[in-house]
């Protein structure tokens, strides 16, 4: 069932980014398709054994938090483009790189995904490696604190508090 | 009307594009390259789709623009995390101002 779900979201992607229709005739292309669907049975069979862990219940209050994170997320990384133009064009480039640890509460795969996911697009942090029981290192291009409570409050905690109400 | 705001937007996302290779260049160590490359390559591309899209007048085009923005935004990031996992765990050094390794230190235990 999962997979049947999985192949038809891989064909429904195929089609949209191919198109496979021809505009002027109105015909369909048969090999973009067939294509497709070897493609979508490939995705299916390699990724059929990944099993995200989706919570059931209150689905429809996770995707309006979901949509609440967006504006959030984009704000983060225009900053972050502001501040790496800002490093990049000073003369003295104010740098101060180093990797840092830091600790997270989340839990569940998707939630420390989506948490490594948005470090990585916010200023001046990258996710580097986590380890099994919920730490990040993450470089940091100026660092402010080096232990791992005060680095764990400034990066991660902005993010955690909304993405707990999605994920978990 | 629409021509001119997708252009203005391809602009801008042209702009920061820029701005991410001149950090490509000036940056000291693969990570802070990194860092540029990622966030600036990242925003800069998914503006110049979305101009794309705002530009073109056919559905289709405006669909493949969307669907490639957003998969620019899930792979890049974690593109740039395995390139830096990669790169620290075969022995890349960081910049010699770097002032933490904690990465660094924890493997050696």
């Amino acid at each position: 069932m999962r997979r049947l779900v999985l192949f038809i979201i891989a064909f429904i992607a195929w089609f949209l980014l191919v198109w496979p229709f021809d505009t002027l005739t109105n015909h369909l292309r048969w090999q973009s398709v067939i294509a497709g669907l070897v493609v979508a049975l490939l995705t299916t069979i390699i990724f059929g054994e990944v099993r995200p862990r989706v919570p059931r219940q209150g689905i429809i209050k996770r995707c309006l938090w979901a949509i609440c994170y967006l504006p959030v997320l984009f704000w983060y990384c225009l900053l972050a483009n502001l501040d790496v133009v800002y490093r990049v064009l000073h003369p003295e480039m104010p740098i101060k790189p180093g990797i840092v640890k830091v600790k997270t509460s989340l839990s569940t795969a998707s939630a420390i995904t989506a948490l490594c996911n948005s470090i990585t697009l916010t200023p001046g942090t990258l996710t580097v490696d986590l380890t099994e029981d919920g730490y990040l290192y993450i470089h940091w291009i100026n660092v402010r604190a080096t232990d791992i409570e005060k680095a764990s409050r400034i990066i991660v905690s902005r993010f955690e508090r909304i993405l707990r109400r999605i994920f978990e | 009307m629409s021509e001119i705001v997708g252009m203005v937007i391809i602009a801008i996302g042209v702009v920061f594009d820029f701005f991410g290779c001149v950090g490509l260049v000036r940056f000291p160590d693969i990570y802070n390259r990194l860092q540029a490359a990622t966030k600036c390559v990242t925003l800069g591309t998914c503006f110049i789709l979305l101009g794309a899209l705002i530009t073109c007048g056919s559905a289709p085009t405006a669909t493949k623009a969307a669907l490639c923005a957003i998969f620019i935004l899930l792979t890049s990031p974690t593109a740039a995390h395995a390139l830096a996992r990669g790169a620290h765990l075969s022995g890349v050094k960081l910049w010699e101002k770097s002032v933490v390794d904690k990465y660094e230190d924890d493997k050696k235990h």
